[in-house]
């Protein structure tokens, strides 16, 4: 989920998304930055992003990833079920802690 | 997962690697902007990536089927293994060739003959109309009940109500002339319905119609597809031309497609019977019968319906006796699949045959689960080293298995090759008597059946060793397997068990191997009533209406043809009959009266076979007139009503042979009488396996038969030449030669000696006896290899003990003896076993035996005699060498 976000803003390769991760969490998310690939694998493999050879922005050649319209419905359900999981959770979390 | 991608998962893994690459130069390029010196900032951009080989191999691992990534391991490994030990790979190949070769050209023939359907639409509504008539003494000696009457066909086919179609048919012969030489052709008759029952569409033109029926309608003919490619040039446009078929023009009106069989018969040409209705009476019980039933009709539903239709056709046709007299006969609707008409008796061998052949198969099973024994007892150290390394032993089982399945598999691709090989050639001999000769083919069904027979054989005598040392007690041969002196008992059991399980089983195939051969020995002894059969030269001659009309014209050219063939050097004597014994062409009977007897009008007396004969025939045939004489001519163009019968019939009603002559006989209540003046020795018609039958027999030409009627002559009959020169190419010219110089219109049909008839008669018990005699040698021999197999390998592995008991003092002859007892002990066993499962499994080919019991003691002294000396011979040869291990060496070793 996290890295079909990343894609949204358009495409991007493995190390701008290990870093946008990495990043926008204020480094709470601290990962190998390789483990990366294989949900990327996985990803391509389910359809939800696709990916082509491009140069980056300082003339190395690097695989670009970007959503397709698979991959921007799923991030929409998943965002949803996501927040509509936070909500439930803070409200039970809630009460507890003003009790 | 995708197949695709399990396919071009190198190529991925290539991507991916560019990828990463790519990650640690730009990760590096970034480090190095921010003032890293560039190897720091390449190690640094490998450490902030990881992994990478861990996580390539992650993103592989998600590529791939990891079933099918140790199924190929497994089969690369196993392959290794079995080419590191050619001489094992070898035999079991060799062995399994064989063995799955047989079976599955067995198996080929079985299925095309027994188990496909017959390649007619809709083959299941098909059915073959037949009857019995238990009542009817004498029927007995005509095979395969009584066949139907045009009256019956014509009552059955207007008055049922189970048939969408019903016809009659009969096989014949008749000659072609005008289109090259005069040829003799085979022919079907059939009435209307006959063609429609069977449905098959010609491929050209039209069936034969319902007016081509009707007598003096137009003359017509159907082609068989071989003879218009053969004689017309397969010429398109040859309906409507007209051939000369016996004399007469008739218009073609069609050509059924290729590959076309009327039910079991080969043929040229299809006519129609065109039956006279206002000419016809009850009798003439000559015809089979077919039909297509109605859908959902059954068997027993149309069973029922022509036993209703019997006293219709009873009382709507005329007799020259009392029509009830056929109640007597009690006749009996007898309706069969088509296809068990077709395949007739066949499908007794055939099974039998594959029993056989299947138990050849277990033998060899059992032979290559030895040698697979062996080669896992040499790797039993091996294995326990593995399984206390850690490998799991389902894992080492599977590998075992890998291995044996593969062996079982590609035995089973060569042996489909021979199969393929021995149909060919099978189909190459044609046996005269295996029906559906021509369909027999490797299909799917065959195929299949030799893929699940590889695996089964593969996983079975894998399953063996695999078993006994994969089990999770592996662990234990770490102990014993080194330097132990001699080897546990329990060790040589699954192997012992194998070879028992063999002895017995070549035991039950050799018994029945000699019980044929027993039977065909018998079958031989049997006096047939002809004698030196290879000195008998027989042709078939037919004189059609159309070609000569007057019956003493034609006696007149048959006697001619005889004269001329006499004048042919080297030719002892000549004659001719109606038919030859075993010919197999459908003979007339009927009943006759005795003089002095009185019949009452509701009884028939026994069916009396009739035969047709020239004067000197049995003089040519080598068959003994008992008492009495000959015909001469003089009888025959006098019109003498002198006849002879056979032995049995005149001690059948007058005590003896001697009494007979003399005795006056006739066919009717209003015919004439005829006097006995011969008696003939007893002739096997229907063969040697089937009683001699009662026989009359008559002049060629005779008048008032049945009663006042015109003058006679048989038209078909078989010439017999005896010489010393039959079947050379120069003496049958000078026969065809003669014949043609009497008449050149008259072709020559079934040539051959009475040699070929004779063993033709023979050729179901002989195809068996080859059949089950290959079987029984290759069980003999694959037993043999078996005790062989077992006791040099028990040599093998006790020489270490043989030496020590050498040391202390042993005498050699003592230790072969110990070594051959071993064999002794397993081989009686196994005979033991056998003998009893033979006795009860004989009984099954008892329908196949000839003049012995299915436990005939010759044979079941003599094969365990066979199978002991065997035995013997093959524990003797390692044996010997147990008695020159040198003790100093068989200790050193190892």
């Amino acid at each position: 989920m996290l890295v079909l976000q990343t894609l949204v803003l358009g495409p991007a390769h493995g190390h701008t998304i290990a870093h946008a991760i990495e990043h926008r969490s204020e480094d709470v998310l601290q990962i190998e930055h390789g483990s990366l690939y294989p949900a990327l694998h996985r990803l391509e493999d389910r359809g939800w992003i696709a990916s082509f050879w491009g140069t980056s922005e300082n003339n190395r050649r690097a695989r670009y990833y970007r959503l397709t319209p698979a991959g921007r419905k799923q991030l929409t359900a998943q965002t949803t079920r996501w927040e509509r999981m936070v909500r439930a959770i803070s409200r039970v979390l809630k009460p507890v802690s003003e009790q | 997962m995708s197949w695709r991608r399990f396919f071009r998962r190198a190529k991925w893994d290539r991507e991916r690697l560019r990828e990463i690459e790519s990650y640690v130069q730009i990760e590096a390029d970034d480090n190095a902007a921010r003032g890293m010196p560039y190897a720091e900032a390449h190690a640094a951009a490998r450490r902030k990536f990881g992994n990478s080989t861990l996580i390539r191999e992650e993103i592989y691992s998600m590529n791939t089927i990891s079933f099918l990534d140790a199924l190929g391991r497994d089969v690369r490994y196993s392959l290794r293994a079995l080419r590191h030990h050619p001489m094992f790979t070898l035999v079991a190949l060799l062995t399994l060739a064989i063995g799955i070769g047989a079976n599955t050209a067995v198996f080929s023939v079985l299925n095309s003959v027994l188990l496909k359907p017959l390649a007619y639409p809709k083959p299941d509504e098909l059915v073959a109309v037949k009857q019995t008539a238990p009542g009817a003494a004498g029927l007995a000696n005509i095979a395969e009940g009584l066949r139907l009457s045009p009256s019956m066909y014509f009552t059955f086919a207007e008055q049922n109500r189970s048939f969408q179609a019903f016809g009659v048919w009969a096989p014949g012969t008749a000659s072609v002339t005008g289109l090259a030489e005069p040829e003799q052709v085979r022919t079907v008759y059939v009435s209307d319905g006959a063609l429609q029952a069977i449905g098959v569409q010609p491929a050209l033109g039209r069936w034969l119609s319902r007016a081509d029926q009707l007598p003096g309608g137009p003359q017509t003919v159907l082609l068989n597809y071989g003879y218009w490619q053969r004689r017309l040039g397969g010429d398109r446009s040859v309906a409507g031309r007209k051939i000369t078929v016996d004399g007469r023009s008739r218009e073609i009106v069609g050509v059924m497609p290729q590959g076309f069989r009327f039910v079991n018969q080969d043929f040229d040409l299809i006519m129609p019977l065109s039956f006279d209705r206002s000419k016809l009476s009850l009798p003439g019980f000559g015809f089979p019968g077919i039909a297509r039933l109605k859908p959902g009709v059954t068997i027993a539903q149309a069973n029922a319906d022509l036993a209703r239709m019997l006293p219709i056709w009873m009382s709507s046709w005329p007799y020259r006796g009392n029509p009830r007299i056929y109640e007597t006969w009690r006749i009996t609707p007898d309706l069969r699949p088509l296809k068990q008409e077709v395949v007739g008796n066949a499908s007794e061998i055939l099974w039998v045959v594959m029993g056989t052949i299947g138990m050849v198969m277990l033998i060899a099973c059992a032979n290559v689960a030895n040698l697979m024994l062996v080669r896992a007892e040499a790797r039993q150290h091996e294995l326990a080293i593995r399984a206390a390394l850690g490998a799991a032993w389902r894992r080492i089982v599977r590998e075992m298995l890998m291995e044996s399945v593969l062996l079982g598999l590609m035995g089973g691709v060569a042996g489909v090759a021979l199969a393929y090989g021995a149909l060919r050639l099978l189909m190459a001999i044609g046996p005269a008597n295996l029906p559906r000769l021509t369909e027999i083919s490797l299909d799917a069904r065959a195929l299949g059946f030799t893929l699940a027979l590889s695996l089964v054989s593969g996983l079975l005598f894998g399953l063996i060793p695999a078993l006994k040392y994969a089990g999770p007690r592996a662990s234990l041969a770490l102990r014993s397997a080194g330097r132990t002196a001699s080897v546990s008992r329990e060790r040589h059991r699954a192997r012992n068990l194998l070879v028992v399980a063999q002895v017995a089983m070549a035991l039950v195939l050799l018994v029945s191997a000699g019980l044929m051969i027993r039977t065909f020995q018998a079958l031989r002894t049997v006096e047939p009533g002809f004698t030196q059969a290879e000195h008998l030269q027989t042709m078939r001659i037919s004189i059609p209406v159309q070609l000569i009309a007057e019956p003493q014209r034609v006696t007149r050219v048959q006697n001619d043809i005889l004269d001329k063939l006499a004048a042919i050097t080297g030719v002892a004597s000549v004659a001719f009959a109606s038919e030859m014994p075993m010919e197999g062409i459908p003979p007339n009977w009927d009943d006759i009266l005795i003089e002095g007897q009185t019949y009452t009008s509701t009884e028939i007396p026994p069916l009396r076979l009739f035969k047709y004969v020239s004067p000197g025939f049995f003089h040519t045939s080598g068959t003994r007139i008992v008492a009495g004489r000959d015909l001469t001519w003089t009888d025959v163009y006098g019109l003498r009503r002198n006849a002879m019968i056979s032995e049995n019939l005149a001690r059948e009603l007058w005590g003896t042979p001697s009494a007979a002559l003399g005795k006056r006989f006739r066919t009717g209540l209003n015919a004439l009488w005829w006097e006995v003046i011969g008696v003939i020795q007893d002739v096997r018609e229907n063969g040697v396996d089937e009683r001699a039958p009662a026989i009359v027999y008559w002049p060629s030409m005779l008048d008032n038969l049945y009663g006042p009627g015109p003058l006679d002559a048989v038209r078909s009959v078989t010439f017999v030449v005896r010489s010393d020169r039959t079947g050379s190419e120069g003496f049958l010219n000078q026969v065809r030669q003669a014949v043609w110089s009497v008449n050149p219109n008259l072709p020559l049909a079934s040539v051959r000696t009475m040699r070929e008839i004779y063993d033709r008669s023979l050729a179901r018990t002989s195809f068996t006896l080859v059949m089950l005699g290959i079987a029984g040698a290759m069980a003999l021999v694959l037993g043999i290899i078996g005790i062989y197999g077992v006791i040099s390998y028990a040599v093998s592995q006790r020489r270490r003990e043989i030496g020590i008991r050498l040391a202390l003092g042993a005498q050699p002859g003592e230790l072969r003896r110990m070594f051959v007892r071993h064999g002794l002990v397993l081989a009686g066993i196994g005979v033991a076993i056998g003998l009893v499962a033979a006795t009860g499994l004989m009984r099954l080919m008892k329908s196949l035996l000839f003049g012995i019991s299915p436990l005939d003691p010759v044979i079941y002294a003599a094969v365990p005699i066979v199978l002991v000396t065997a035995a013997v011979l093959a524990s003797y040869l390692p044996a010997r060498r147990a008695a020159v291990v040198d003790p100093v060496e068989a200790l050193r070793a190892d």
